[in-house]
């Protein structure tokens, strides 16, 4: 029996040594903490979460000592008698009385930080920001300049057929502008599930609720990119909606903002020009790539019966009037998003235009910006 | 009044005897079990690189579902259930649950509720894709058809806990023997009762939220639609108010469950029994008044984020209470360690490590950075898998002589101690660190950052789904061919249930025991 005894005993202890030796050598590497971040607010939470870490490694060493100690030394097979207490009242109290006064203490600098994160008055700039299944869209209140912000990795480096690159899922198109030592303020809202925008460095994380808008704030206090994920399970892409945020400095941001300002009416004014049919499917195919083909597949043949096949649908094959095909793009409809609020009226013409001329359907159909105008005015 | 088990199947359809229901409550946990692990196994060949190789997304989503509705409903309640079936008789003196008839029923309606579950894997559609938590308007609006059959399944799930939990009520306070005092029932039996307790508070409630859930889909009401004036927020609340008593549903049983075991290898009594009750009772109180801590991202106010803040953080008093309570018990005893010791020893350990991850996740600004990222996944399933599941291995090997009549091979239990114990922690260690580096929970696809812990938290599940091979091969062995055990089975083991012969007639106590 002693042999057995011991022989486990030392097998419980290499044990635990052999797990820490992987983290001690990958310590250089690997990342294996929580980012101490870039604002005053993620730093302090930074502060708290290793004072309680540290804390339950004190509890740990005392509780498991005296469980490992009385393991050797209270043992059958050292030839021991069994004491017989089962009682003490004094004992009882003291191990209440002790972890109740560390959890007050714990509990005071707890409160002072998430008072800070919650001050989310008296701010700076305004961003609102909105999940879409799966993309997420900024839009700078005040200064009319929205833009959607959609995962950039391509799909060969998901589906392995290329080397993923450094920042693998956690690239996007358009990544989010601030300005850094201003405060920002996220206004965070859902158009259709439940997500969750959430940048570790920052140590802001609010979930996107469609029907609420959740505030948070950050002052970032030293340009970088931050980067992030949606952290809420939202459906098929969860996985792939990321978030990027670049701060810079403030002559850098206003510069940046009046570019996207220029950008906003150049939209503007192209939606008042007509355009050729090659000009609309080369568009129209960019649009699809991006925004369709997650669902409805590259070959428009879509995965039936989440997601129905775009080449031979009577909504885009001419069968149907054209106006339910509108209706479905730009207002959504049985479980597909609305696209009205992301496509300019360039690229939801564009992208009309291309679901009727491509994968078969031959309508032979020539969509132009001024419709889609038109279309909306009519609702 | 000496008469056996009917014969052949209608023996087991038609039982009213609480051990054959109980062993049919254990078996279908079993298979549950590896039902649900299978359903990890995918998940994690998935993660054990970076990149899409062996799952669709949409489908890693089902999987993720489907795995933890399997083992919280099919595998962790139902063996708890299994084990009250058996024990809580035997414990109490008393000749069968007090309503057997509804005992069977009870049993039997499970089979069926999971197989509407599991059906839908079969389906246009697929499983249900949206999380054991099921949050809507992912899982109403936006969820495909199947949806329906998940919500009917968990209603008869439902039905079978509410009865139950009925049962081992009126079992504990009507028939215990003459002499069996509550305060000298063992911790398992006081552990089911608040469990049972718990079971009826919130049972109801899950039942109410998928039934809001249907009409939802259904109906045209919109409880969890804004568009309609509805609130996805008042699913949470719902969900987390049943959701949390729920967690302390699947761990307090365990609670009772190393109470016995540790003293009888340290063959000194339990240290603080009365302490032991009103901490198990203070845990189920404080359950119902903490459930926000799962919402603290949601955007509640500050005053309602701080007092769940507080309230959580207390739980780790009357936790902390248990812990050194069984320390204590351990202290200057005279301690060997057969397989059910090595178990329940590694439940105190790991399961505090769980409480302690519990405890930092209670600190509402720090859950900010862990919510939703593995460091959540790694914290329920220390608490979880050392807890619920080692507890139940530990009873298993304990009770399985007083069942079976026979002993269990001790070398195949200490290997299959050691494999889980090593596969267990090199699992879900690395998780707290892939985490806290960043890593959102539910994705199949993830940065190369933390690669390499997915790699060995891979390699460690692949370890630990083995064990439970020979765990199930050694169960079979002991029934089959194993050594005759004696009636008292463990040499410092005290309680009604060592009194009676191993194995167990089928009927005892008919004529009820004096307690002293």
């Amino acid at each position: 029996m002693l042999s057995t005894n011991t022989r486990s005993l030392t097998l419980l202890f290499a044990t635990s040594l052999a797990l820490s030796i992987p983290a001690l050598g990958f310590a250089d590497e690997l990342q294996f903490n929580m980012t101490e971040g870039v604002t005053s607010v993620s730093k302090e939470v930074y502060g708290l979460h290793m004072l309680i870490f540290y804390i339950c490694c004190a509890i740990g060493v005392i509780v498991f000592g005296a469980m490992f100690y009385s393991m050797f030394m209270h043992r059958k097979s050292r030839g021991v008698e069994a004491a017989n207490f089962h009682h003490s009242t004094s004992l009882e109290i003291v191990w209440t009385a002790i972890p109740f006064l560390i959890l007050i203490l714990m509990a005071i600098p707890a409160t002072t930080t998430l008072k800070k994160i919650y001050d989310a008055d008296d701010a700076d700039i305004d961003i609102l920001v909105t999940g879409y299944q799966w993309k997420w869209r900024y839009e700078y209140l005040g200064e009319d300049v929205s833009f959607f912000s959609v995962l950039k990795t391509p799909s060969t480096q998901i589906h392995n057929e290329e080397d993923k690159g450094k920042h693998y899922l956690l690239e996007v198109d358009e990544p989010l502008y601030i300005p850094i030592n201003k405060k920002v303020r996220f206004l965070v809202t859902s158009s259709d599930v439940i997500h969750s925008w959430w940048v570790p460095p920052l140590a802001v994380k609010r979930d996107a609720i469609p029907g609420y808008t959740n505030a948070a704030w950050t002052r970032v206090e030293e340009p970088g990119v931050f980067r992030g994920q949606c952290a809420e399970l939202c459906g098929k892409d969860h996985g792939f909606m990321p978030i990027e945020v670049h701060a810079v400095s403030e002559s850098e941001f206003t510069a940046w903002l009046g570019k996207r300002k220029e950008e906003a009416a150049a939209i503007r004014e192209a939606a008042k020009q007509t355009l050729t049919l090659e000009q609309l499917l080369s568009e129209g195919e960019k649009v699809y790539t991006k925004n369709c083909a997650a669902c409805h597949q590259a070959d428009g043949k879509g995965m039936p019966p989440t997601f129905p096949a775009i080449a031979g649908s009577p909504i885009a094959d001419g069968e149907r009037p054209i106006a339910e095909h509108f209706n479905r793009v730009l207002n959504g409809g049985q479980g597909m998003p609305p696209f009205g609020e992301q496509l300019t009226p360039v690229q939801a013409a564009a992208v009309i235009t291309f679901q009727r001329n491509a994968f078969g359907n031959n309508t032979g159909d020539v969509v132009q910006p001024i419709d889609i105008l038109k279309y909306k005015q009519g609702q | 009044m000496a008469h056996g088990p009917a014969k052949g199947l209608s023996r087991w359809l038609f039982t009213t005897n609480h051990k054959d229901i109980g062993s049919m409550y254990l078996w279908f946990s079993f298979a549950m079990f590896f039902m649900g692990g299978i359903f990890a196994l995918v998940i994690r060949a998935e993660l054990f690189q970076p990149g899409l190789q062996i799952v669709e997304p949409d489908f890693f989503n089902q999987m993720t579902t489907m795995h933890g509705l399997v083992m919280v409903f099919g595998a962790v309640m139902p063996a708890f259930v299994g084990l009250a079936n058996w024990m809580v008789p035997m414990m109490i003196g008393a000749p069968d649950m007090a309503l057997p008839r509804m005992n069977n029923w009870s049993f039997w309606i499970l089979p069926f509720a999971f197989a509407l579950l599991a059906s839908t894997l079969f389906m246009e559609g697929g499983a249900p894709n949206f999380g054991w938590t099921f949050y809507a308007p992912l899982s109403t609006t936006y969820a495909s058809d199947t949806v329906t059959f998940f919500i009917f399944g968990v209603h008869i799930m439902g039905a079978s806990s509410i009865m139950g939990a009925i049962n081992i009520i009126a079992t504990i306070l009507n028939m215990r023997a003459p002499g069996m005092t509550l305060m000298k029932m063992p911790l398992f039996v006081w552990t089911w009762l608040i469990t049972a307790y718990l079971l009826i508070a919130v049972m109801p409630v899950l039942a109410g939220v998928v039934t809001m859930m249907l009409m939802d889909i259904h109906f045209g009401t919109s409880f969890f639609d804004a568009a309609g004036g509805g609130d996805p927020v008042l699913f949470q609340h719902v969900f987390w108010f049943f959701g949390h008593p729920e967690v302390y549903i699947m761990i307090l049983p365990a609670f009772g469950i190393v109470s016995a075991i540790i003293p009888t290898f340290a063959r000194k009594p339990l240290f603080g029994y009365e302490s032991m009750v009103y901490a198990t009772a203070s845990i189920a109180f404080l359950s119902f008044i903490v459930w926000a801590h799962h919402m603290f991202t949601v955007g509640i106010p500050l005053t309602g984020e701080l007092v769940f803040m507080y309230a959580t953080m207390l739980i780790a008093v009357p936790t902390g209470v248990k812990v050194f309570n069984w320390v204590t018990t351990m202290w200057k005893g005279a301690m060997t360690f057969e397989t059910p010791m090595l178990f329940s020893i590694a439940f105190v350990i790991l399961f505090t490590i769980g409480g302690f991850s519990g405890l930092m996740l209670a600190i509402a600004p720090a859950d900010f950075q862990y919510h939703d990222t593995y460091f959540v996944v790694a914290h329920f399933h220390y608490v979880l898998v050392p807890g619920a599941i080692f507890s139940i291995t530990a009873g298993v090997y304990y009770w399985l002589p007083k069942w079976s009549g026979k002993m269990y091979n001790e070398v195949m239990g200490k290997t299959h101690f050691w494999l889980a114990f090593i596969g267990l922690n090199v699992t879900f260690f690395p998780m707290h660190f892939s985490g806290l580096a960043g890593m959102p929970r539910r994705i199949p696809d993830y940065n190369p950052l933390w690669a390499d812990w997915n790699m060995i938290s891979s390699m460690g599940a692949f370890l630990f789904g083995a064990a439970q091979l020979l765990f199930l091969y050694n169960v079979v062995r002991t029934i089959l061919s194993g050594k005759k055990a004696t009636d008292q089975v463990w040499e410092g083991a005290e309680g009604l249930e060592w009194t009676v012969a191993s194995p167990a007639p089928y009927h005892t106590f008919s004529t009820p025991p004096q307690v002293k």
